[in-house]
């Protein structure tokens, strides 16, 4: 299987460690991946204001480029970028208007979106075409005794039209856990808001939400959490030592990208899980477990 | 708190505005709440989800206007999936951001960020933030 793939630009940065163990994964999972050429941000945040056409823009640019790739379809990792991404693309496809007003706008670009590219999660394409039995006959270290709590934040299953499980009760990280051998908790702050880019301003709000999910999860017994989204990895994650200053009592908790706990159960090397990209140290608990 | 209800303000084109940009007919609203009861960010909200949507609907545009709750939702949509009216409220907090960034009106003084509160993040979160918070 070959598929095109859009990064988006925090998995070049922050979030290596998210890019590198997705991409060694596919590789072991036997799936070519193809970078798009010249792509472009994606805007981070679907526009929401109803006249705001000017903000689609950048996102169909990047879908101009998966038909430049001769491919209707596409890839990508970022709970945001998705959303974003698949939000435009919607917006366009259910609004002819729009998409003529979009397309006449790029002057620059030789070829014409026409609403007729696929947007796809890594986490749709693991399920529905690589399929998560196939999955399961190639893990080599199964992650055995290891309590995973599965963090979706919003954008990956909100709205319901772009969503790529249930809105509130979303299972399909923890059907994926349970294929790599892990035990996978539920919790109920798994779709909770980690209050997002306030994290700029407003750390200290983030902070507040960091305690509540992450004891949540805790709560149930689990020993890492697992995510899907860049902002929510680093929110969860780096702003564990603002929880810590409000709430002394909070215990720390590592967290991981789902692809990163995927590429240690398919046997990729440690220089892919890039584990040194975290404010928490997951090392401790992977060794503890015999994982690492 | 003390609101003076006028039918000057109701008939304010700030209602409209509201509903042009949002896309979203506020009287649709009945108020049963269900949007401030799963909201995340209440804690830290002065006008609740439920309360804005009735505010819009009164053209109480000075108290929207100066609310800290347009600045603390971070668009999860929680409440519009959850609203039994089919009522985006999400999209009517982003319209009434956009009504003051359209007069340049920023909230986030990008260039009072200092190198750490920029440099420490990452990109997706300065770039989500500027798109929601300034013009």
């Amino acid at each position: 299987m070959k598929i095109s793939y859009y990064p988006g630009c925090t998995l070049k940065n922050n979030a290596k460690n998210f890019e590198d163990s997705a991409l060694c994964s596919l590789k072991r999972l036997e799936v070519e991946t193809v970078e798009l050429e010249r792509w472009n941000c994606c805007g981070t945040v679907f526009s929401l204001a109803t006249d705001d056409l000017i903000h689609h823009v950048a996102p169909i640019r990047n879908l101009i480029r998966v038909k430049e790739a001769n491919t209707n379809k596409f890839m990508t990792l970022c709970a945001m970028c998705f959303n974003t991404l698949k939000r435009a693309n919607e917006r366009v496809k259910s609004d002819p208007e729009s998409l003529d007003k979009i397309n006449k706008f790029m002057y620059r670009e030789e070829v014409k979106y026409e609403g007729d590219v696929q947007v796809l999660h890594l986490l749709e394409l693991l399920r529905d075409e690589i399929k998560f039995e196939n999955i399961a006959k190639k893990v080599v270290k199964p992650l055995k005794n290891l309590k995973i709590a599965n963090y979706y934040g919003c954008l990956l299953v909100r709205p319901k039209e772009i969503g790529l499980d249930d809105v509130e009760n979303p299972t399909v990280l923890e059907n994926l856990m349970t294929v790599l051998g892990a035990e996978a908790i539920d919790f109920p702050y798994k779709t909770e808001c980690c209050a997002s880019y306030q994290t700029v301003d407003k750390p200290e709000n983030v902070a507040d939400r960091t305690y509540h999910i992450l004891t949540s999860a805790q709560s149930q017994g689990a020993e890492l959490v697992s995510v899907s989204c860049p902002l929510c990895a680093f929110n969860l994650d780096y702003r564990q030592k603002e929880t810590v200053q409000k709430y002394p009592e909070f215990k720390n908790i590592p967290i991981l990208y789902f692809t990163q706990v995927m590429a240690l159960a398919l046997g990729c090397p440690e220089k892919d899980l890039r584990l040194d990209l975290h404010y928490i140290d997951p090392k401790p608990i992977l060794r503890e477990k015999g994982l690492l | 708190m003390r609101i003076n209800l006028s039918k000057r303000k109701i008939k304010d084109p700030f209602v409209g505005k509201v509903e042009e940009l949002s896309g979203q007919n506020l009287l649709a609203c009945y108020q049963c709440g269900k949007c401030s009861a799963g909201c995340p960010a209440i804690a830290e909200m002065d006008i609740l989800p439920n309360q804005i949507i009735r505010y819009a609907q009164l053209g109480l545009k000075d108290e929207l206007m100066r609310s800290k709750s347009i600045w603390i939702c971070a668009s999860c949509f929680t409440c519009n999936a959850r609203c039994p009216k089919g009522i985006k409220i999400a999209e009517v907090i982003e319209a009434l951001r956009q009504i003051l960034l359209r007069k340049s009106e920023d909230h986030l003084k990008v260039k009072k960020l200092s190198a750490a509160e920029k440099g420490d993040v990452p990109p997706i979160a300065i770039i989500s933030s500027m798109r929601k918070f300034t013009s």
